[in-house]
């Protein structure tokens, strides 16, 4: 019965059984649904909780959050922000600079988490780009405009988020 | 009559390095499709001017050459592999009529000059002075001449069967339908023929001569832009000068499979086909294994294809023996 068995062995190597098996699999695969997310057009879901670039967020009746209270700047352990205050025309306290370098910034979240206004927040945009030197330090007007163009996401995220604190 | 012979083999040059250029993104988007993927498709509608970005890349990129390089060595490596991979074309008949060098030794001549490739590989390895190169380039002398024995046995099959070493002539021998081409009796030798093939092209099961995970790249780890181009232009015009051959000699060429139907189609789209599929099956058979070793490729090429093609060799003698007569 070995010796069977062993030319039944021989017989199946010579026709190539392993092989042919093999290219059906693959063949199979040729005609699949194919999983890959064309970038630009298509993209991944993302998480509400996302932590992306920054961005300064205005109350409705467009006025700044940003008490200048310095406790993002205290908490961030890359030491990426740094706030300076002023009094402004109403007589409420603001901040007159409000940087963030972006090579500095580790994204942990955490002065998102500091702030007691929700003024600074994490957006959840991914792809952005530097041109020339000194653009990676986000100004104080810079941070206002992006959170101008992306509110209605950042209080979607918000919300959506709100549920889990 | 001399013109018309260079613009000839102009055309068939412009045509066989357009295919080369298509055929490159052609395994990648197949490769692609194998492992679920897309593959490039962004350069131009479906990704088709990949090839030729490519291409450009290629062209103006800067060729670095070793220091220690030994220079007319280290450039004429890839300008042998290169010629010998075009001029083997020169035989190649595309129809009953068009072919560039009608003569009665075709085979032999392909043979012998596809034989002569192993010399750019060895030279570029040996020229580039680095020692993973040398590796490459001896593993791919080895398995190169090991590999062309087995090989041209399967070859002596068809010879033997067409009783002619004219390409065209192995095509007229294979006329009548599907039935009288030659893969049909000659089974074994067509698949002993196609792995060793697929062995002589340096292609992936057998590409250890550039095994990535060891050798970094083989014989051409030394070499940039156009010497590596150019490399890539031998491997692939190799590539499909053994699909043009296997279905010259066991899938009857530009034959149609019917006398009786698909009259319409012209001859040179049934060789397109053929070539094509068979061009495919390379890209398959590279998606679906793994590397073989260095003693297995020795082991299978000695221990196993030999013997089989010599068996059939005679079992073939004997039948022709029975039905041609006097072919001993």
């Amino acid at each position: 019965m070995k010796i069977f068995y062993k030319f039944y062995k021989i017989l199946l190597n010579l026709g190539l059984t392993d092989l042919i098996k093999g290219l059906m699999l693959t063949g199979k695969h040729l005609f699949s649904r194919k999983i890959t997310v064309q970038y630009p057009e298509e993209k991944t879901p993302v998480s509400p909780r996302f932590r992306g670039l920054h961005a300064l967020r205005r109350y409705k009746n467009s006025k700044e959050r940003c008490i200048a209270c310095k406790l993002c700047e205290a908490i961030c352990p890359a030491l990426a922000i740094s706030i300076d205050s002023s009094i402004s025309d109403d007589n409420s306290r603001i901040a007159s600079k409000f940087e963030i370098d972006l090579f500095k910034c580790v994204y942990c979240g955490l002065c998102e988490e500091a702030c007691p206004v929700d003024a600074i927040v994490q957006t959840s945009i991914t792809d952005y780009h530097f041109e020339n030197r000194g653009e990676q330090i986000l100004t104080k007007e810079k941070l206002l405009a992006i959170g101008d163009n992306y509110e209605s996401q950042i209080t979607v995220n918000k919300e959506n988020d709100a549920i889990f604190r | 009559m001399l013109n018309m012979i260079v613009i000839k083999i102009f055309i068939m040059l412009a045509l066989l390095m357009l295919t080369i250029m298509f055929y490159t993104l052609w395994e990648r988007r197949f490769i692609g499709f194998v492992q679920d993927r897309l593959g490039p498709n962004r350069v131009g509608f479906c990704g088709l001017l990949q090839p030729i970005a490519d291409a450009i890349k290629l062209l103006v990129k800067s060729m670095v050459i070793p220091n220690k390089a030994n220079k007319f060595l280290f450039i004429l490596g890839p300008i042998i592999a290169v010629i010998t991979a075009l001029s083997a074309w020169a035989v190649i008949p595309v129809n009953q009529t068009l072919v560039l060098a009608n003569i009665n030794v075709g085979v032999l001549y392909i043979l012998a000059i596809t034989s002569l490739s192993v010399y750019g590989i060895v030279i570029a390895g040996w020229a580039s002075n680095s020692k993973y190169a040398l590796f490459g380039a001896m593993r791919a002398a080895t398995q190169l001449i090991s590999y062309s024995i087995p090989m041209s046995f399967a070859i002596v099959g068809v010879l033997m069967k067409a009783n002619s070493m004219n390409l065209t002539a192995i095509v007229n021998a294979q006329q009548g339908g599907i039935t009288n081409w030659f893969f049909i009796p000659l089974l074994p030798l067509l698949v002993i023929y196609w792995i060793c093939a697929m062995a002589e092209t340096n292609r992936l099961p057998f590409d250890i001569a550039e095994g990535e995970s060891e050798l970094v790249a083989g014989f051409h780890v030394e070499y940039s832009a156009m010497g590596f181009a150019l490399f890539f232009l031998a491997e692939y015009s190799n590539m499909i000068l053994t699909s043009v051959l296997t279905i010259i000699m066991f899938f009857g060429g530009w034959l149609a499979p019917s006398t009786k139907y698909l009259l319409w189609v012209p001859s040179y789209a049934w060789l397109l086909i053929k070539v094509f599929m068979f061009m495919t099956l390379f890209l398959w058979i590279r998606a679906t294994f793994p590397r073989y070793r260095i003693d297995q490729i020795m082991r299978i090429g000695w221990k196993v294809f030999i013997p089989i093609a010599l068996f059939w060799l005679v079992i073939e003698a004997i039948w022709l023996d029975f039905t041609v007569g006097n072919i001993l």
